[in-house]
This record gives structure tokens, sequence and C-alpha cells, in this order.
């Protein structure tokens, strides 16, 4: 099972009006660490079902939502709580290192 | 236990795993988690690989590496290499959270990272307008002012590639002449966008959330500039990966890892390194896949050694 797609239209609803941490996945197809973690950010979802959600926006659909945040390198994973970003990582890195950095997530 | 375990999935790594299959060697490859397809996966059009008169995209000509790999027997694991044992006849590998791979041969193909100016703000603002990856990050910087620091081909190639977001470009070189290639420094100089500043060296990165300036010091009389970009990219070279085999293989006065003459042999037997990871000097896509067939070669006379001195030793198995 792969990440869910948000957009610039969805955001509202899908990330920061959401009831629990969600993690936005700032990427996009021409990026290559970004394939290389998408993988990795479904693994720890599905492994913390009822802890932290994870989604995905491509930054070159959907420009509104990642000049807002200032995305300026990707992947960036944001994490979002109760409409504020709570948590930013940056980079792909390993499936460990992910999980160390959203240690307080995903506990 | 295995015949060959190739460590790394660059240019190197693949093609000592295309051979050493083809061979009949049925190699394992670790691939690593995330960096895998190494260097090139962070470049656009590679135009210097031969076969490609066109040009290839750098993540496009990995895939096709590791297709061919694949179609001979390789075996790719996505997991990083936590600890080598490189002594004895059997050789240990070690990945992610503690699965170990046994081999009779090693070829160790790790390539280089990228190295950073050393700055502390350097790395507070990595992802926030420090980048190491234009590919990767300059769609961002649209019409934005960015730097460029370094000299070589990436340097440029980074530089070139900017040009097609940012308003302006500024290669900022602590020398006054380039190491790049001839053809990569005429489409630089010919860039309109492109402005070079010579003898000068980073010295601060300014911003608080993200970059808003970098201060400039002449390498010729200590001047300060500041420079007015929000963007930096570092293309200053990078250093071989050798801190799986440090206290393991002889390295050189260069870091690279030692290797008899033209050979891939390192100082232990059975363990054979190829690409970036042994190449001070040429650290090339096409050199580095030169590299990988020695290596593979290399582990193949080894093994079938090995194989007929066992036999040599023990007439009667040989005979029966």
């Amino acid at each position: 099972m792969s990440a869910r797609d948000v957009t610039d239209a969805s955001f509202q609803s899908d990330v920061l009006e959401h009831d629990k941490p969600i993690m936005v996945d700032f990427w996009a197809e021409w990026c290559g660490p970004c394939r290389a973690v998408s993988p990795i950010l479904d693994r720890i979802a599905e492994e913390n079902p009822d802890k932290l959600d994870i989604v995905k926006l491509n930054v070159d659909d959907n420009p509104e939502t990642a000049m807002k945040y200032g995305i300026t390198s990707i992947p960036a994973m944001y994490v979002f709580k109760g409409g504020e970003v709570v948590k930013r990582v940056i980079g792909a890195k390993p499936k460990p290192a992910l999980e160390a950095d959203l240690a307080e997530f995903l506990v | 236990m295995r015949q060959v375990i190739i460590v790394g999935s660059g240019p190197a790594g693949y093609t000592a795993a295309i051979y050493a299959a083809r061979a009949n060697l049925q190699p394992l490859l670790i691939a690593s988690s995330v960096d895998f397809g190494g260097e090139l996966m962070k470049t656009t059009e590679v135009e210097n690989f031969p076969g490609f008169p066109e040009a290839i995209m750098g993540p496009d000509l990995m895939m096709r590496m590791q297709q061919q790999a694949e179609r001979f027997g390789t075996e790719i694991v996505y997991d990083d290499v936590t600890k080598l044992e490189l002594s004895g006849d059997v050789k240990r590998v070690t990945v992610g959270e503690g699965t170990v791979h046994e081999a009779r041969t090693i070829i160790y193909a790790t390539g280089s990272a990228y190295r950073k100016l050393g700055l502390a703000d350097e790395a507070r603002l990595s992802g926030y307008g420090v980048s190491w990856c234009a590919t990767c990050d300059g769609a961002f910087f649209k019409e934005k002012k960015v730097a460029v620091i370094g000299g070589g081909d990436s340097a440029l190639e980074e530089a070139t590639f900017l040009t097609r977001f940012a308003d302006k470009v500024y290669l900022v070189h602590r020398r006054d002449s380039l190491r790049a290639s001839a053809a990569m420094q005429d489409r630089a100089f010919a860039d309109p966008k492109i402005e070079f500043l010579w003898n000068q060296e980073v010295a601060h990165v300014y911003g608080d959330e993200r970059v808003a300036g970098i201060g400039l010091v002449s390498t010729v009389d200590g001047t300060e500039t500041t420079l007015d970009v929000t963007g930096m990219f570092v293309a200053i070279g990078a250093d071989p990966r050798t801190h799986l085999v440090h206290g393991q293989l002889d390295l050189t006065p260069e870091g690279t890892i030692a290797v008899e003459g033209r050979s891939s042999r390192t100082s232990i037997p059975g363990v054979f390194a190829a690409g970036d990871v042994i190449d001070p000097t040429y650290k090339q896509a096409a050199t580095a896949a030169g590299s990988g067939v020695v290596a593979a070669l290399d582990a193949e006379h080894y093994l079938a050694a090995q194989d007929d001195l066992q036999a040599a030793v023990q007439p009667a198995a040989a005979t029966a």
C-alpha cells in the first residue's frame, strides 16, 4: 500500500484539520532521493497504523502548498499536528534513521 | 556461503556484478537503502558515457545497469552495511539490523561522499537553502539568485543546470582557474546568467530560518564581501567512503583504498576494491565501470586459484 496523495485543494481538510499527527512527504517525479525514500515511508506507515498517518504531496502539481511552507529541498517530510508543523525531516535517510527522527510520533 | 558479495551500487558495483554474474558466481549486491545507484542518481544528462550519443539521464543509466546485472542472476539487497569482517577465508557482511551475509570474496565499491565546507551554519541551514543536489532542489529557486561553490565538472554542471530556474548563478571558486573539462567551461563561460567570482572562499552562511546570503573572503587580499543569495549549492568534491574498512584495509596517502598496481587487489586476500573508492584522480562513470570489470575478473581468478589449491591438498577428493 502506498501513501495517499494530497493536493493544494485538499490540504486544509486532509492535513490541517486531521485529527491525529500526519506526515506530509513533499516529493517530485524527477527527484531520485524521493523515489528512494518513498517505499521506506510506506513501510513505516504500515508498521504504525494507529500512530502516524503519512501522505504525499507532489510539489510540481501543488506549488502553492510547497511555497507556503517554504520547501527548498526534497524529499521534505513535515509532521503536522493540529494544523501546525511540529517536526521537519529533510533528505532521504535509511529506515532506522527516519524512525529515530520520528520516534516521538511512533511510540 | 556466497562466492562473492559486492558492496556498492554505482557504475563500479553494477559492472562488477554483470561480469561476476556472467561468470556464474551468483553475486549478492548490497545496494544501500537510500543512496542506491550512486552519484549518477543525482545528475541529469550524462553526455560522456560511451554508447549514448544523445545523452542519457543519470538515474536511467543506473536503472539499466541494475537490470543488466539482474538479468544474469545478480541478487540485490536494498540495505546498508554496518560491519565488515574481512580477514580469514570467510568474509562477513552485516547489514541493517543484524542480518549477516557470508562470502569467499568481497568487492568493495562504495564510491565517495560529498565534501562539506565545514561551517556550522552550513549544517544548520542544510535543506533550507544549502544543498548538495541541484537536480533535486534547483526548481525551488525560480527567479532567485543562487551561488554554486566549487570549480570542477560537478560545480559547472550544477551552475549550468541552475540557470534553467534561477535569475542569476554566482560560481564561487577559491582559485583563479577551473579544473572542469573544456566542454563544461565553454558552456558556463557562454552563459549570461553565470557570473564567476574568482579567488573567493565562503566564510559565513547567513539566515535564521533559511539562507539569506553568504559571506565571502578573498584568498588574495582577505577582503570580505556579502553575496545576496537565497540558495547555496556546494560542489567542492568528494571523499572516498572508507569508514567500514578503516583498520582493516591499507589506504593511500590520498585516503583511497590501496590496490596492487592496475589490479583491484587490496591488502587482504579475497578482498577487491573498485571505482571512486580506489581512484583519487579520474572519478568518471566509465572509469568506474572499467574498474568494476577488473575487480570481477580478479575475484574470479582468486576463486579459481583457491579451488585449485584445495584440489591439490585433497587429491583424494579431487580424483573421486
